[in-house]
């Protein structure tokens, strides 16, 4: 075998840290390697030129190449290779940049251990063979899971762009948090005019199955052909039969039920609406509060319902959906106030969240757009606004900056003096972030136009003082304490992830940051893809984000489909598990062991095999590593490859095989 | 052929690619600087990991070997790292009967937005394997024997 093996300099990325000329001189005395050189950046065009050169005129048959993370140019690196003629899998990667250059500043020990990578890739590359794809047909149907803005535009989009969408959505209407929401910054219209539409076109799109009050059970499958069981929760309502009317509601006894929409700001009937857009516009029954679900008699509802729609016998339903790719878009939640204690919320009735106080604001809300006190229903003379509760905040473990609070602080004090014209707003705030497209014009609006009074500081506590709240905190550009009578409170509470995405993120086997946010594959190059293939990212489940960078991701993730979509045969990745029939004994343990039911027990004269079904293999390895005749073996991770690179590092290596 | 002298030991590493791979890259990228005697192997999974690679680094002059996958419950494979979890348990309780100390073996979680972690992880268990010093060099007849062993017992 003759192996080419390339240091890159990375500029000084590696160089500053590594001695690569000396490195590629070393690495010419490794076994098969026939040439070896260092370079200015490997993966630059000129650098992959060399490359391609070095496999011509030195007649190589593999390639290392000493850069990156393989996480990262691995693929540009086998087209290259590919280019010059080889196949993509007599390739192999030492990452001697996020794992030698960037952590450790003695040059000397570095260029050891960067030789030591190179070694293990030359030991593990003579025991590579060209493995060629196999390619398979893709189910052009995808799933969007989460109906809030971004799931809406990733929805529309895919539609638009003439695929089947399955939108599934946990709440019994679409619409998110921005329905939610009054106006929106930094052009202060109306959220329900612009969202609305949207909605309307989701229930109306002929290429669109909208399952509301809906929850992925569980996914399998792998890219191009999963399978999802949707939980169809029951609502106690038949939706082929309901129309929407609203008697229902209007008759409900139960007047006290805990309105979800709203925030729990005010109540509302057992069986409702959400709200007046509602998309899709059907009634469902809380259990928790009906009559006759918790005392066992009432039925008004099913009495005056003029198409007999109630069915207070209705079981959750399964259905199962076959598609071709996943977009997430769960969303995000609101970080529980209450969390501080000094502040009050959730103890005293007028220290709210912003978005209790968005629906406050809301026409559409339950005050009517009235914004009144919860707990005398006066009009509030001062409102005094908290920012980040529950963000840039370590002592609760929310150390990230949600990127929108601030702003829609602004929005909500420019609200309020537009609603009550003899108020006056305060803004406690740590620094103002407004980084987008008028975003700061914005909030100095709120300062110039609407006199909000912005104070620099943390609030320390907040207490009842008559029917007012003491806010008493730190004017740190003053240096002074400062103490203000407020009225209402409003605490702008932070984003933190959605309840229960950890659990989510293993059902669609992506991963998950310690804040159970979604993880991307790359934060800058591929920010809504996921590591496993066929599944996308949009919206506030990957951090927080605001309508636009919602939206755009929306559209980004359906683009990513689209252009997955746009072939009717996927490549599978050839680096599967392959038998050797000579070696199986047939005990089955592979197939027991496979999570995916990937190896099936094939027949081969008689004797029960392994067989692996090659496009849903997912390239684990935990049949290689179960299997007790090493018989099953993972390619481009076989038993020989691993332990060439163990023995490339030990002092006492081994020539036999481990087979 | 290993390039260790000095005082920098043997470590060798065995990494799954989604989780504890990516939070190494990511305590590079964020330059959290680490001690240098660990050299990592990639793998898909840390379900991948045969406890035979472990045990061989173990008898064939590694120092001490460290393996790190995605946190139990969220494996890219949905349960590679459970099966991981089982295997390499085992495989530390069996060490001290095969005659090597169960020190120089330690398996983790890391995820890959856990760059801190993963700089904490390696130091901690590089200042471990310090304290114990290089592994006493097995003769060839133990190396035979303990292999056996481990055959037998797989």
């Amino acid at each position: 075998m003759r192996i080419g093996v390339f240091v890159c300099h990375c500029g000084s990325n590696i160089a500053g840290n590594v001695d690569v000329g000396s490195v590629a001189e070393q690495a010419l005395s490794l076994p098969d390697v026939a040439f070896a050189s260092d370079t200015m950046y490997a993966c630059a065009e000129q650098g992959q030129e060399g490359i391609i050169e070095a496999i011509r005129d030195h007649g190589l048959d593999g390639v290392v190449v000493a850069s990156c993370t393989p996480r990262m140019h691995e693929p540009t690196f086998r087209r290259t290779v590919e280019r010059a003629g080889l196949n993509r899998y007599m390739f192999e990667m030492a990452n001697i940049r996020e794992h030698v250059s960037w952590i450790g500043k003695d040059k000397e020990a570095n260029t050891r251990k960067a030789l030591d990578l190179v070694s293990m890739a030359v030991s593990k590359l003579r025991y590579d063979r060209p493995l060629t794809p196999k390619s398979f047909e893709v189910n052009k149907r995808v799933m969007v899971v989460g109906g809030g803005v971004a799931g809406i535009q990733a929805a529309l989009d895919c539609a638009n762009g003439g695929l089947e969408v399955v939108l599934v959505e946990k709440q019994s209407t679409i619409g998110g948090k921005m329905a939610k929401l009054d106006k929106t910054f930094p052009t202060v219209d109306c959220s329900s005019c612009i969202l609305g539409p949207k909605m309307v076109d989701v229930s109306q799109h002929p290429n669109i199955t909208l399952y509301a009050s809906s929850e992925i059970d569980e996914l399998s499958g792998y890219v191009g052909n999963y399978t999802a069981t949707i939980r169809r929760k029951a609502t106690y309502v038949d939706w082929e039969a309901c129309t929407g009317c609203g008697l229902c509601m209007e008759k409900c006894p139960s007047k006290k039920s805990a309105d979800y929409f709203n925030e729990g700001v005010g109540t509302t009937t057992a069986i409702n609406i959400p709200f007046p857009q509602a998309i899709p516009k059907k009634a469902s029954i809380d259990p928790d509060f009906c009559i006759r679900f918790t005392k066992g008699k009432c039925g008004v509802c099913a009495k005056v319902c003029p198409t007999e729609a109630i069915r207070y016998e209705q079981e959750d339903e399964l259905v199962t959906e076959e598609v071709g790719a996943v977009i997430a878009a769960t969303g995000f939640d609101l970080f529980d106030t209450s969390k501080y204690a000094q502040y009050g919320g959730g103890r005293y009735p007028d220290v709210i969240t912003s978005l209790q106080y968005e629906r406050l604001l809301s026409a559409s809300g339950p005050t009517g757009g009235h914004v009144k006190r919860p707990s005398d229903g006066k009009e509030p003379e001062t409102v005094v606004f908290v920012q980040c509760v529950g963000s840039r905040d370590k002592s609760v473990d929310r150390p990230y900056c949600s990127g929108f609070c601030c702003m829609y602080t602004a929005k909500q004090a420019i609200l309020t003096k537009d609603h009550l014209p003899g108020s006056q707003s305060y803004v406690f705030y740590m620094d103002i972030r407004a980084p987008g497209k008028l975003y700061d014009e914005f909030t100095r609006r709120a300062m110039e136009e609407y006199d909000t009074r912005y104070i620099r500081g943390r609030v320390a506590m907040i207490y009842p003082k008559g029917d007012k709240y003491v806010v008493r905190g730190a004017d740190t550009l003053a240096g002074t304490q400062v103490e203000i009578e407020a009225d209402l409170v409003v605490l702008a509470a932070g984003a933190e992830s959605a309840k229960g995405s950890p659990r989510m993120a293993e059902k669609l086997r992506i991963s998950y940051d310690k804040y159970g946010f979604f993880m991307e594959s790359h934060p800058k190059l591929r920010p809504v893809e996921t590591n496993t293939a066929g599944v996308f990212l949009a919206g506030a489940c990957q951090g927080p984000k605001d309508i636009p960078s919602s939206v755009s991701q929306g559209s980004a993730a359906a683009s990513k489909v689209l252009e997955m979509f746009s072939k009717d045969m996927l490549e599978s990745d050839p680096q599967v598990a392959a038998v050797d029939i000579k070696r199986c004994i047939g005990c089955g343990k592979c197939v027991q062991t496979c999570p995916f039911g990937a190896i099936e027990e094939t027949d081969f004269r008689g004797q029960p095999k392994a067989g692996v079904i090659e496009t849903v293999c997912q390239g684990c390895g935990l049949c290689t590593a179960t299997c007790p005749q090493g018989a099953i073996q993972l390619q481009h991770f076989t038993d020989n490859q691993i332990l060439a690179e163990v023995n490339a590092l030990c002092r006492q290596p081994l020539v036999t095989s481990f087979e | 052929m290993p390039a260790a002298t000095g005082d920098e030991l043997r470590i060798v590493g065995f990494l799954c690619n989604w989780c504890s791979y990516g939070g190494a890259d990511t305590a590079g990228v964020g330059r959290f600087q680490q001690p240098t005697d660990l050299r990592i192997i990639r793998v898909p999974c840390s379900g991948r990991i045969d406890p035979l690679f472990i045990l061989r680094a173990l008898f064939h002059g590694a120092d001490g070997v460290l393996v790190s996958g995605c946190h139990p419950r969220d494996c890219h494979y949905s349960e590679g790292n459970l099966y991981a979890r089982r295997r390499l348990e085992v495989l530390k309780r069996f060490l001290p009967i095969l005659g090597m100390d169960e020190r120089r073996f330690e398996y983790t979680w890391v995820s890959a937005s856990e760059g801190k972690k993963w700089q904490t992880v390696v130091h901690k268990f590089t200042e471990a394997i310090h304290e114990l010093g290089p592994a006493p060099a097995l003769s060839e007849a133990q190396v035979a024997r303990a292999q056996a062993v481990a055959a037998d017992a797989a």
